[in-house]
């Protein structure tokens, strides 16, 4: 609850268990966990400090001068250690914190004029670090420090708007403001190819998904639901399934305004599936389509267009499954066997706004502006 | 100018004028009877038609006199003699008159000629100078055109001029424009940095007191309520920071990079041992593709692949042996890389030579005699076929006989008969078999049997035979230590030696033997027990190459058998 400025904690196995926090007059702008679950960092008002809060034992550390950035905290996958941006007199700082006792390990500076986000890669080695989107500039510090590899693509135009690791560090996928992907290589940080993201695809290996909704007379859907839901569904949305297009096709594209700032061209959202064979990217250019590239072959595999917006996407965590949203009542899904339009069978208006997948890969939640629903995917028995 | 004739310009009219007489003389004070009649006198030859009324005009009936003294006077006045024969006579003289007359018509013909010349210059000058005329008029046409022509050419030559200046013009502009631009660019890079450091530091100087003044006022509100503390995650109690604990943090940092970084190394190393295996083969592989030309001195000319093929052998010797141990020395991965790139240069040329070859076969020119032509090739690719088509076909004939053979109901006679004839001969060749088999048998057991008896009697002689020796052998043993009994020993041994006879061609060998060994030198009682060991180990050879003549063995003993016997 930002604007009362308290926290409140439950526990998932013990009912009875409860925590409040309350900042009172620092105010609250952000709140997150620790990995190892025992301690919640608040970033105050006009990110003022962080207070690092502890459940163990109920003690308070402050850490000063937090950046006020998209991503200023990092955690590594192993949760050992934390990275912050910081700023002291106009110079970008990054401290790193081992999780276990809060303790300062390094505390360097970075060459960046502004700094926009940091991300830890997956081995827990590397930090990413990149600078504002006026320059574009990606810095790459090891876990004690020291730089290992600065990386500039082009100079003057808007810079990097996105980025991602692969699962096995091997690759970091840089999305910017051109409408291209760059690819470095963990060997040599250097790029070894670039995607683009052009309005019209033509070349005629590429699947392409168009979304189209289907006429609402065909009703013989085998759900497993009562009709009267199905009905009421039908009601407020129009079922859709998926069309194979011809290629070459083109997209639906978006002339940005010119004289704006945080325009909505380039890759916006970046995601690798977990067994590093996909990446997926949004194009901000062409907002209702989604891209999906082979890391293996380097090339562009399959172009998903829907029928809105696309909101938010994201991999399933232990198979090559991406889940997208658009905004409507319905969830997508695609994987390289085929890709499915799922209607939410909510009374009433559900739109899903993001989703999440839960760690173990069968689970997902969606959220919309007030509720949220648990989806279950069924395994399908492979004899 | 060609031919000039002389055309004589006929007098005007004949009237006479006093222009015409102007012409001729230079006297003008004439009287005008006179003056005509001196004209008429001066008139030139004049033309045929009026030659008569001419002649006529001047000297009449009347005026014979008047005239001859003015043609008198005329022609002294031209330096002719007088034509009277004296100065006062009114006699003439014919003959002055005839010269005067000669003379004048020489004059006269004289005055033609020149006139003639004359008019023929002037006709030659006036072509000539038409001629000029048209080449000064054609070249002040051509002086005319190229000035124009230069005239444009220049016109143009500035136009472009122009444009070119202008172009330059705007280049440099558009370059003015855009380092201005980029000026700008910079300096208002620089302006908002600053602004943005301006504005950052008074954020910071806010937040600060603000800070501060959260700080101080230790605001009972910011607390945290917990029902109970919840356990650490590991589930050992919190531990006080200290230097230790600092020390090990570092040292567990350390430890993860370093583990990273080896694990990053370690799949370099496979990754390069893979690549170094999979590049020994692609080498070996190629090795093996190429035509094996090192022999032929010829080639050395074309690609050197002789020297090089030889070289590279000893290289993938070496390189073998240095990749067993597998370094990863700077050498050897530059020996590996150069020698693959070398044999694959190779191939390729040899895959482009290949390539040459089969176009210029396609081309219809073969040189090369190990090529085969394309047609040949398929040709016998053609018979092949053919040929596998026929075997198949037998085989499919055959199969399928025999399994007409094989399943086919017993209601066909032929089939019947067929089988029939198929056993009895096969019934046939058994027989025969066994009649063979069971001869061999017979000889077989003949020869066993042959042979038992034959080993049987071997053992009793053997038997006898050893008696005997061990009877030699102590004569021998008594002999030596006394000669007295040597006779009786002999005589034993004669008895003996006749009775074993048949050992006779062996004793004596072996005895033969034995002699250097006795006559040598006196024996030791050791030496004898050695040699009478040494019998026996003798013997066995002896009686084992005996054994070996299988053939002639039984009569042998047969003999030996019946000698003994009688």
């Amino acid at each position: 609850m930002y604007k009362r400025g308290i926290v409140q904690v439950w526990s998932l196995e013990q009912p009875d268990w409860h925590c409040k926090i309350d900042e009172g007059s620092a105010g609250l702008v952000a709140s997150c966990w620790s990995p190892d679950g025992r301690h919640i960092l608040n970033t105050t008002e006009f990110h003022l400090r962080i207070t690092v809060w502890s459940l163990c034992t109920k003690s308070v550390s402050y850490i000063k001068y937090p950046k006020a950035c998209q991503q200023g905290i990092a955690f590594t996958k192993d949760g050992h250690y934390m990275a912050l941006a910081e700023r002291r007199d106009c110079k970008d700082f990054i401290s790193l914190f081992v999780c276990s006792d809060w303790q300062l390990l390094r505390h360097f500076d970075t060459e960046t004029q502004d700094l926009a986000g940091i991300e830890w890669a997956p081995n827990g080695c590397v930090l990413a670090v990149w600078d504002t989107c006026l320059e574009y500039k990606i810095l790459l510090y090891s876990l004690d420090g020291r730089l290992l590899s600065t990386y500039r693509a082009y100079e003057w135009s808007l810079g990097i708007k996105s980025i991602a690791w692969s699962p096995s560090s091997q690759f970091l996928a840089i999305g910017s403001y051109d409408e291209k992907v760059r690819i470095l290589n963990h060997v040599t940080w250097k790029k070894i190819t670039e995607f683009e993201h052009p309005p019209i695809i033509a070349n005629p290996k590429i699947i392409v998904y168009k979304e189209v909704e289907k006429s609402a007379t065909v009703e013989t859907q085998k759900l497993s639901f009562p009709p009267t839901r199905e009905l009421a569904s039908s009601l407020f949305s129009i079922p859709s399934k998926y069309d194979i297009s011809q290629v070459p096709m083109s997209l639906q594209y978006i002339k940005p305004v010119a004289d704006r700032a945080n325009p909505r061209i380039g890759i916006g959202t970046l995601a690798f599936s977990p067994d590093n064979c996909f990446l997926a990217t949004k194009n901000d250019n062409t907002p209702n389509a989604i891209w999906i590239w082979d890391i293996q072959k380097l090339k562009l595999f399959v172009v998903l267009e829907q029928l809105c917006t696309v909101n938010s996407f994201q991999w399933d965590p232990r198979q090559p499954r991406l889940a997208i949203c658009t905004g409507n009542s319905k969830v997508y899904l695609w994987s390289p066997a085929g890709c499915v339009s799922v209607q939410v069978p909510m009374e009433g208006d559900f739109q899903v706004l993001s989703l999440c997948w839960h760690s173990g890969g069968d689970t997902m939640a969606l959220l919309s502006k007030d509720n949220f629903c648990l989806c279950y995917l069924e395994r399908e028995e492979v004899k | 100018m060609g031919d000039w004739k002389t055309i004589t310009v006929p007098a005007p009219s004949s009237v006479l004028d006093s222009k015409n007489t102007s012409q001729y003389t230079s006297e003008k004070k004439m009287s005008p009877s006179s003056l005509n009649m001196q004209q008429v006198l001066r008139l030139p030859l004049p033309s045929s038609k009026s030659t008569h009324s001419f002649f006529s005009a001047f000297c009449t009936e009347e005026n014979v006199e008047q005239s001859i003294s003015y043609l008198n006077r005329e022609l002294t006045t031209l330096g002719f003699p007088s034509l009277y024969a004296e100065s006062k006579g009114k006699e003439l003289n014919l003959i002055s008159i005839l010269n005067c007359m000669n003379e004048l018509l020489v004059l006269q013909r004289k005055n033609l000629r020149a006139q003639e010349d004359v008019e023929m210059q002037h006709l030659k000058l006036g072509s000539d100078m038409d001629h000029l005329q048209n080449c000064y008029a054609k070249l002040k046409e051509q002086l005319e055109a190229s000035k124009r022509e230069i005239v444009g050419l220049q016109e143009r030559d500035r136009q472009l001029q122009c444009k070119n200046r202008n172009l330059h013009q705007l280049l440099k502009n558009e370059k003015d424009e855009v380092q201005k631009l980029q000026n700008i660019i910079a300096s208002r890079a620089t302006q908002y940095n600053h602004d943005m450091k301006r504005k950052e530091r008074e954020y910071n100087k806010l937040k600060e007191r603000l800070h501060q003044l959260v700080m101080n006022k230790k605001d009972k509100k910011i607390a945290m309520e917990v029902l109970n503390y919840v356990g650490r995650v590991d589930g050992k109690r919190g531990g006080w920071r200290t230097d230790k604990t600092e020390a090990r943090n570092e040292e567990e940092m350390y430890k993860a990079l370093l583990r990273d970084y080896e694990q990053c190394q370690k799949q370099l190393l496979v990754e390069n041992a893979e690549l170094r295996k999979v590049l020994q083969q692609m080498k070996k592989e190629i090795i093996s593709l190429l035509p094996p030309q090192k022999q032929k001195p010829r080639e050395r000319s074309e690609d050197g692949i002789g020297p090089v093929l030889s070289d590279l052998e000893d290289d993938v010797g070496e390189l073998n042996k240095e990749n067993m141990w597998e370094l990863s020395c700077e050498t050897v991965r530059e020996q590996l890389t150069n020698s693959i790139r070398n044999q694959w240069r190779m191939l390729k040329n040899h895959v482009e030579k290949l390539d040459n070859q089969v176009s210029r076969v396609h081309s219809g020119a073969l040189t090369d005699k190990d090529v085969i032509s394309r047609e040949d090739h398929e040709l016998e690719t053609e018979k092949l076929e053919l040929e596998i088509q026929h075997c198949k076909e037998m085989i499919k004939t055959q199969q399928q006989l025999l399994q007409q053979q094989l399943m086919s109901p017993c209601d066909d006679d032929t089939t019947v008969l067929l089988q029939d004839c198929y056993l009895l001969e096969e019934r046939e060749r058994l027989q025969e078999e066994w009649k063979l088999f069971r001869e061999q048998k017979k000889n077989f057991e003949k020869e066993r049997r042959s042979f038992t008896e034959a080993a049987i009697r071997l053992g009793l002689e053997r038997q006898a035979f050893e008696e005997d020796r061990g009877t030699w052998l102590k004569q021998q043993f008594l002999s030596m230590t006394c000669d007295s009994k040597y006779l009786e020993n002999v005589k034993t041994q004669s008895a003996t030696s006749g009775s074993s006879d048949q050992d006779n061609h062996l004793m004596n060998t072996r005895s033969q033997q034995k002699k250097p060994r006795s006559l040598s030198s006196v024996p030791t009682s050791a030496e004898l027990c050695q040699t009478i060991q040494h019998t026996p180990y003798s013997s066995s050879p002896c009686a084992i190459s005996n054994k070996t003549t299988e053939e002639s063995k039984p009569n042998q003993w047969e003999e030996i058998y019946r000698e003994e016997t009688e």
